[in-house]
């Protein structure tokens, strides 16, 4: 048990922690216990159909695909941003922050204009990539670029401030004892940085996951073929097949559930590393 | 080793890249047909029929993909690019608008296929709960006080711009000018809490989330919710009135020149025109234009006084500049309702 | 002495990771927003004010920053309240109330929009419980609320959470024994020294909920000039074919967004000297 404050009034930790789990219970508990009570209101052998049937699988492995390739791209990105962000001082480091921030906040129905923009038919590149049968926007490439393009901020933001709070010494003590560049990436900064790294995939892991804005704007809907999981549900939703529509969600719900676990876990291991240095 | 392992992931996402560039396979023929929401059901019995007859007639096999949503929203994709062989949308404005921005339809589609290309119509009704308990008959009953009707944004639905020309259409017979009808449906839409983005969400918030007294919808949509969510819930009511609504087809031109697609995605929609076509299409609610059909499905579809677009709005055209252009009559009442 | 671009340092890689950072930021952020920009230009500046300070756009402005602001507000009250449980109580399963926090994350929010709509409206959980006090949330301008605050809950926890976690006590353990109240400890040393991590969730919360289109067109009614969300504006403008009314709102709401991480960042840097 840590150390109570007696500092503060008695009445305090009652009060905010009642409030604490009022609150999440409303916002977080609540929403979760309708996707997965109507999930199963037609009980386990529809929902098992629900998640099983062609379409379903074919979302599932699409929604899969786009994070295998979006997922380790966002994260050589991170790393190598965090690098220099955290261990070099340059001009313009502020704008360049900035933009890697932009994803965030940028609207994911814009997020998706954009790229139908460029490569949509009436595009700029429109018409050089038809001359060559390319196909991008209404096709997995725009939807991993959509997917990209959302989630590139999660793992960068991550690492940024845990390199930032390491500095440089131990790269430099490392260096200075002849080890070469790559080593001392490897041997000394990835060690440092690898919990706050996992914990930055998984969050990018399970926004990849659940875009639906942006990808629905690049999408085209073609059952079976470009649409992702949330796509599918909303698909589902729309055929007054309520019941497969939460089916999958709460699939979705699971994969986001066992990446917080997984992140509690990581937090668990740096929390024992950290008394254990202390 | 880790390097490997990233140098192999970026392989495979080249790998990838590449595989969304579709090669023509010679024996599967793959048609993609951008249709709107509310054809979900019908298109699905359809296609497994054209499937079968295409195999018996050729021999080849012929795999037909769906995408649907907002009439608007899906004929913008085809324009940006979807590659549709044909389009089987809500409305002639919106195949108008791919033969117009993108080139990619020839202008005269209407005239290549019978019916100015509406192999089948539909027309807009009113879903009640059980028992009508506002006593809704006729338009009129939606400009009450007391009534709360659900109907799609106008903006972003098909659907819903025939919902809007109906409800003006009624108010332009009844009480005989424009303004009189402006300020009826002006009424309408003030009792309407909620503007879902298209037909189906519509659907969703009356039937599902229980708001509403009435819901404005295309008639197949109305019995078919019947159908698939429960009739002791709801009623159909008709009014004395409404709109010939007349869903528009097309091949995409642009499309199947370049997939070598042209004889199946023709042979697809004029097959809506046949027996079977519109059997199915009579089956799924929706009005056939085949005399004999007409017959045999008339107990399905309730007799009305039924006027067109072309007779009271002078076309698409005209109705889309007039009524839902920004600046329109849609934002003229709305700017006036702000409530 | 000659200008530099940046101070020297013994670490190698600076061009490395300069040339691909660069690289990928441009390719992936900076070409396709600049893209989004010059499209703009294509309208001439009266053209595009006639479809910014349309009545119509105006409204859903209105409504977007004013939904984010309160949305905000309150995640800014009720994230320092759960952050500082979190870091400071140890109670019963608070592991699993700590992932929860999460969620926002990582659920899909088109599956957060149908869910709230079904907890909040008449028929749902909430929702009647609400409906004989007259009170109503989903389709209504308080339900784009309820959903922006579901978004942006996490960005003020995640970032106010270690700051307390590694808060000296010793400070309020000073402040107390010279005298002062738990409550002039709290809002003399203690929030002024939380005050940066709590501008930046608030900030992020907000700049997160300008952009949110998934989860609200589900739980708002959608009514133009009452409570139709800018997002929807220009998915609404697109259906019509619109595309450079569309990319005009699209670049205001960039524009703002642009200023507000910005904002944050100069706090952000700001506080980080000052520590020093």
């Amino acid at each position: 048990m840590q150390s109570e404050h007696r500092l503060e009034p008695r009445w305090l930790k009652p009060l905010l922690l009642g409030i604490t789990l009022l609150f999440l219970a409303i916002f977080l508990a609540l929403p979760l216990g309708v996707v997965f009570s109507e999930a199963l209101a037609k009980g386990w052998k529809v929902y098992w159909e629900s998640i099983s049937e062609p379409d379903a699988i074919a979302a599932i492995k699409l929604t899969l695909l786009v994070v295998l390739i979006t997922v380790p791209l966002n994260t050589v990105f991170g790393v190598a941003t965090a690098w220099l962000i955290a261990k070099f001082e340059f001009r313009g480091k502020g704008f360049l922050i900035t933009l890697i921030d932009l994803p965030f906040a940028v609207s994911p129905v814009i997020a998706g204009l954009i790229f139908v923009l460029l490569f949509g038919s009436q595009g700029w590149f429109g018409a050089w990539l038809s001359e060559h049968d390319i196909r991008i926007v209404f096709a997995t490439p725009g939807i991993i670029l959509a997917t990209l393009f959302i989630t590139s901020p999660f793992v960068a933001r991550e690492i940024i401030p845990l390199m930032q709070e390491q500095g440089k010494d131990e790269e430099e003590s490392a260096l200075t004892l002849g080890a070469s560049g790559w080593q001392t990436f490897w041997k000394v900064t990835i060690p440092n940085i690898k919990w706050g790294l996992l914990y930055g995939v998984i969050l990018s892991n399970a926004r990849a996951m659940g875009e639906f804005g942006a990808v629905a704007v690049v999408s085209g809907h073609i059952r079976g073929l470009t649409t992702t999981m949330p796509l599918h549900v909303e698909i589902l939703y729309g055929e007054y097949l309520f019941t497969a529509a939460f089916a999958v969600a709460s699939l979705l719900t699971l994969l986001a559930l066992v990446t917080l676990v997984l992140k509690s876990f990581i937090e668990w291991r740096i929390g024992k590393k950290r008394s254990l240095a202390h | 080793m880790k390097f490997l392992k990233l140098k192999r992931l970026f392989w495979a996402a080249v790998a990838v890249l590449a595989l969304g560039v579709p090669s023509i396979h010679a024996a599967d023929i793959s048609l993609l047909n951008v249709s709107y929401d509310p054809t979900r059901e019908f298109y699905k019995e359809y296609n497994q029929a054209f499937a079968k007859h295409w195999k018996e007639l050729k021999g080849d096999t012929v795999t037909i993909r769906q995408s649907h949503g907002g009439s608007g929203a899906q004929a913008r994709s085809v324009i940006d690019g979807l590659d549709a062989d044909v389009v089987t949308l809500a409305l002639a404005y919106d195949v108008d608008a791919i033969a117009e921005k993108a080139h990619a339809i020839d202008p005269n589609w209407q005239k290549r296929l019978t019916h100015n290309s509406a192999p089948y119509t539909s027309t807009i009704v009113f879903l009640v709960r059980k028992g009508n308990p506002k006593g809704i008959k006729d338009w009129d009953d939606l400009a009450k006080a007391d009534v709360k009707v659900i109907t799609p944004n106008p903006k972003t639905s098909g659907g819903a711009r025939w919902n809007h020309l109906a409800a003006w259409g009624y108010g332009l017979e009844k009480y005989g000018s424009e303004d009189k009808a402006r300020e009826f449906v002006s009424k309408i839409y003030a009792n309407v809490p909620v503007l879902d983005s298209g037909a189906r969400g519509a659907t969703n918030t009356f039937v599902q989330r229980g708001l509403g007294d009435v819901l404005i919808a295309w008639e197949n949509e109305a019995i078919l919710s019947i159908k698939e969510l429960g009739p002791d819930k709801f009623d159909i009511v008709v009014p004395s009135i409404s709109i010939l609504a007349e869903p528009s087809v097309s091949i995409v031109d642009k499309n199947v020149e370049k997939k070598g697609t042209k004889e199946v995605a023709t042979a697809y929609l004029e097959y809506l025109y046949s027996k079977e076509g519109q059997r199915i299409a009579a089956k799924n609610y929706y009005r056939p234009t085949d005399p004999e059909i007409i017959k045999e499905s008339e107990a399905n579809f309730p007799k009305l006084k039924l006027f067109t677009i072309d007779a009271v709005f002078n076309g698409w055209g005209e109705a889309q500049k007039k009524h839902f252009a920004d600046g329109g009559e849609f934002d003229k009442i709305f700017a006036s309702i702000k409530r | 002495m000659k200008w530099q671009f940046r101070k020297p340092s013994v670490l190698p890689g600076f061009g490395l990771t300069l040339g691909f950072s660069l690289t990928y930021v441009t390719l992936l952020v900076l070409i396709p927003l600049g893209g989004l920009l010059l499209y703009t230009t294509k309208l001439s500046w009266s053209e595009f004010g006639a479809v910014i300070l349309d009545p119509r756009v105006l409204a859903s402005f209105k409504l977007s920053f004013g939904a984010s602001l309160i949305a905000a507000v309150i995640n800014l009250f009720f994230g320092l309240i759960v952050a500082w449980t979190l870091a400071r109580y140890n109670f019963f399963g608070k592991k699993i109330v700590d992932a929860l926090v999460d969620l926002p994350f990582a659920l899909p929010t088109a599956v957060a929009g149908i869910a709230l709509a079904a907890i909040f409206a008449q028929s749902g959980w909430i929702g009647r419980l609400l409906d004989p006090l007259g009170i109503q949330i989903a389709y209504s301008r308080a339900g784009v609320v309820v959903a922006l605050v579901f978004i942006g809950l996490p960005f003020v926890v995640r970032t106010v959470q270690p700051v307390i976690e590694e808060f000296e006590k010793e400070f309020e353990e000073a402040a107390t024994s010279l005298g002062a109240s738990w409550l002039q400890t709290f809002t003399k040393v203690i929030l002024p020294s939380l005050m940066p991590a709590l501008l930046t969730g608030f900030a992020l919360s907000f700049a997160r909920a300008l952009g949110e289109y998934g989860s609200i067109i589900f739980i708002s009614s959608n009514m133009p000039f009452v409570s139709e969300i800018v997002p929807l504006i220009i998915v609404t403008k697109l259906s019509q074919f619109d595309y450079v009314g569309a990319t005009a709102v699209g670049t205001v709401m960039l524009f703002a967004t642009f200023v507000i991480l910005f904002l944050i960042n100069a706090i952000q840097i700001y506080s980080r000297e000052k520590s020093l």
